[in-house]
């Protein structure tokens, strides 16, 4: 592998040797399984609902090509506006908050000592509950009267909101709840901390640098690789927020009898019900498809923006 | 497009908008034999308790050559529609009745006119508002079961600390109705520790309406009524009586921490006065508040007429059902008056067995209640509860049911969603229904074509 920096390429095709066909065969042979899994249930229904997208489909009766019917709907649909306005609103809320919590907890993390492994543990339980359980338990801790938040702030003679109704406090609300599972996050930026060269530490001090001037200059370019990552990680995650929010305000069909804001109305929650409540599933899948496109760009500007930001250990700037 | 293709392409949706996320198994004859052997398969029942289990048994026993294959477990839309998209739905469906309306004008289930027919289902048995919920256009498409009413609970221990008593509270008398709110519920330094009068809404809005004399959509199901004064005049007589209490946050927040179903029940630890609900709370209380001095009433019109709303499930026979025949039988020895009582003669004997009174069971079927009221039903000593058991049976004849429409889940999110933004502040009643309508309008309109 490394010779291909330094040798002249090969005039004409280079025959592989019978080795390295065997390799490849059992590599594909390895591989097969995903591969297999990937086009069954990833790319083949992604091209199937492609052309749903463009047809008006139910499920029951077969599809009626439509053109672009669906996308000009959507496109004029309030609910779609609003849901995707709620969606990007809580996006730009939970993803600066979830990284700047979560490497604050990784750098205090990294100074307790033996008692490391355990903390960590505990940060990362929450993620192990399920995000049913977690819709219901944050329903109960976000009660305006009796909940534990609006307890502990009234501790301090602050009047908590209501949280789960009044329209201006339920996305803060919802950010507080998806904070809950954030131990993923501090779980990446330890070890990418942890792998932090003490002796850069000791240069910069050397060189007078203070704690500030080495979380600056050393700790965030050495860990620079794991923030992009999980900004990429969590900005897709917040764009599909659905099985905690759906708990809390829509659920069943018990639940949806009662009281649901708008402002709980997620993008893919009204893809969901467009799909499977109201049954206009080429809809949905136009909506589906425009997601996809939306986050497929938000990701690509991130990488674009990621050449400038992000260091990679090794990498001549 | 393959069946296979349109199964995947639902797969598809969700994997594009879910990427981090992630069957149940003819002809279409509607169930017109009378033959009944092969396997039989059902979605959306559950074996959950005796009612279930001895109708089940009565049928296995009377049709052994039938296989029967129950997936337990509630109705759920996407184990529904992937079944019927890949082509492999089971003969049978559980559902609420107020869904019914959409599946039968999309075409997913049959309509039921041969199978009633052939096997002699006597449909005059049933009660004529369950008898609604499963007919559209004319036509039969399910067989109903259970019929859920409303009634008005009072904790006439509360009213007499109030100085009130049960004759007091008149919900006929609408102007009165803030005053009494305000007497009965305990508001102190913002905070609601008793709810006086609970309007239940957005769930009872139709209730509240139809008693001002409004129909929210018309009886075929096809057009809102949602602009009408009178339905304006519900919502807002609902929203006055929430706000007195302190306002809709510190409402629901108080309300969430209710428990129907055990021991610490709101009615136990005197949280409400007086509230709207369905009768299966008096099972839960005669088991788990048998001394609280609880009264039922009916829920009046304004004129002080006995009105009810009523709701429960129904039996469909899904298009592409491979054992139709088996499936009528299904149905019908399941609805069937002898077969009610024998499940509910189970519940008496269960009850008496733990030592808990029984209070009836609400079939739908006339024919059925009547046998279970009469014959089988017995007094438990406690007047309370006799005499909630009277007022229950006596609301049945006076049931109205939402109508089955073909887009009823949309026309319930647009007037939920009226109600839920008037309750958070963000719209005027008028304003809130008015765009409901449109929304509602639009949609049956589309599913009316």
């Amino acid at each position: 592998m490394a010779s291909t920096a330094t040798a002249p390429p090969a005039p004409g095709r280079r025959r592989r040797t019978p080795l390295a066909r065997r390799e490849a065969r059992w590599a594909y042979l390895f591989l097969a399984p995903w591969i297999i899994g990937f086009l069954a249930f990833t790319a083949g229904p992604m091209i199937a609902s492609a052309w749903l997208s463009f047809t008006e489909y139910d499920v029951i009766n077969p599809p009626e090509y439509t053109g672009l019917d669906n996308y000009r709907e959507l496109m004029a649909d309030p609910q779609v506006a609003r849901s995707l306005g709620n969606t990007v609103y809580y996006t730009a809320l939970h993803v600066p908050l979830v990284m700047a919590i979560s490497l604050g907890l990784a750098l205090l993390l990294k100074r307790v000592g033996r008692w490391q492994g355990f903390f960590r543990t505990v940060f990362y339980l929450p993620v192990m509950t399920p995000a049913v359980a977690v819709g219901i338990l944050f329903l109960l801790l976000l009660n305006t009267q009796d909940g534990l938040i609006n307890r502990g702030l009234a501790l301090v003679g602050i009047e908590g909101p209501s949280w789960t109704t009044d329209p201006d406090w339920v996305m803060p609300g919802i950010v507080l709840m998806s904070l809950w599972s954030l131990g993923s996050t501090v779980i990446i930026y330890l070890a990418a901390l942890q792998n932090v060269p003490r002796d850069l530490y000791e240069a910069a001090s050397i060189d007078g640098a203070g704690a500030w001037a080495r979380f600056r200059h050393v700790t965030l370019p050495m860990i620079s690789g794991a923030l992009f990552f999980t900004l990429i990680v969590n900005t897709i995650a917040s764009l599909q927020m659905f099985t905690e929010v759906y708990t809390m305000y829509f659920g069943n069909r018990e639940t949806q009898n009662r009281f649901n804001s708008d402002a709980a109305s997620f993008y893919v929650i009204h893809l969901f019900q467009e799909a499977f409540q109201f049954l206009h599933m080429g809809y949905a899948s136009a909506m589906a498809w425009l997601l996809f496109v939306i986050i497929l760009v938000v990701t690509l500007v991130q990488v674009k923006l990621s050449n400038r930001f992000v260091f990679y250990e090794g990498e001549d700037r | 497009m393959s069946r296979i293709l349109r199964a995947t392409a639902l797969a598809g949706v969700l994997a594009l908008a879910v990427s981090g996320c992630g069957g149940v198994g003819g002809d279409d004859g509607g169930g017109g034999g009378t033959a009944t052997s092969g396997t039989l398969t059902t979605m959306g029942f559950g074996l959950s308790d005796e009612i279930a289990t001895t109708r089940v048994d009565a049928f296995k026993r009377d049709h052994p050559g039938v296989d029967l294959k129950i997936t337990e477990g509630a109705f759920d839309e996407q184990q529904f529609l992937s079944a019927v998209a890949s082509g492999n739905p089971p003969d049978l469906v559980y559902m609420d009745r107020k869904l019914i309306g959409t599946y039968a004008k999309r075409g997913s289930i049959q309509p039921l006119t041969d199978c009633v027919e052939k096997q002699d289902i006597d449909l005059a048995q049933y009660r004529p508002a369950a008898k609604d919920q499963v007919t559209l256009d004319g036509t039969v498409y399910g067989i109903p079961e259970f019929s859920s009413v409303r009634v008005v609970y009072l904790n006439e221990a509360l009213l007499r600390q109030a100085g009130l008593t049960v004759d007091d509270v008149d919900l006929a008398d609408w102007a009165a109705l803030p005053a009494l709110n305000t007497k009965l519920a305990k508001v102190s330094g913002g905070r609601l520790s008793r709810i006086g009068i609970d309007p239940k809404i957005p769930e009872f809005l139709p209730m509240w309406a139809k008693a001002n004399g409004a129909d929210m959509i018309s009886a075929d199901g096809t057009k809102p009524n949602l602009t009408d004064p009178k339905v304006v005049e519900a919502l807002t007589t609902g929203l006055k009586l929430i706000q007195d209490q302190g306002g809709f946050g510190r409402f629901k927040s108080f309300r969430d921490t209710f428990d129907f179903f055990g021991a610490e029940n709101p009615l136990a630890k005197s949280q409400i006065v007086a509230w709207p609900m369905e009768e299966w709370f008096l099972n839960q209380a005669a088991k788990n508040s048998p001394k609280a001095e609880l009264v039922v009433k009916p829920f009046v019109d304004r004129q002080g007429k006995p009105l009810t709303m009523s709701s429960g499930q129904a039996w469909v026979i899904t298009k592409g059902a491979k054992n139709p025949d088996a499936a009528c039988a299904f149905v019908k020895q399941m609805t069937a008056t002898e077969t009610w009582v024998a499940a509910a003669k189970a519940r008496a004997d269960a009850r008496k067995a733990a030592g808990q009174p029984f209070t009836g069971v609400w079939t739908g079927n006339l024919n059925a209640d009547n046998k279970i009221f009469d014959e089988l039903y017995q007094p438990t000593g406690n007047k309370r509860f006799d005499d909630a058991v009277a007022t229950i049976r006596s609301v049945q004849d006076a049931a109205f049911a939402m109508p089955a429409s073909p887009a009823g889940a949309e026309f319930d999110k647009a007037s939920y969603d009226a109600v839920n933004r008037v309750l958070a502040g963000q719209a005027q009643p008028a304003e809130a229904l008015a765009r409901a309508q449109q929304e509602a309008t639009a949609a049956l309109d589309e599913a009316s074509k």
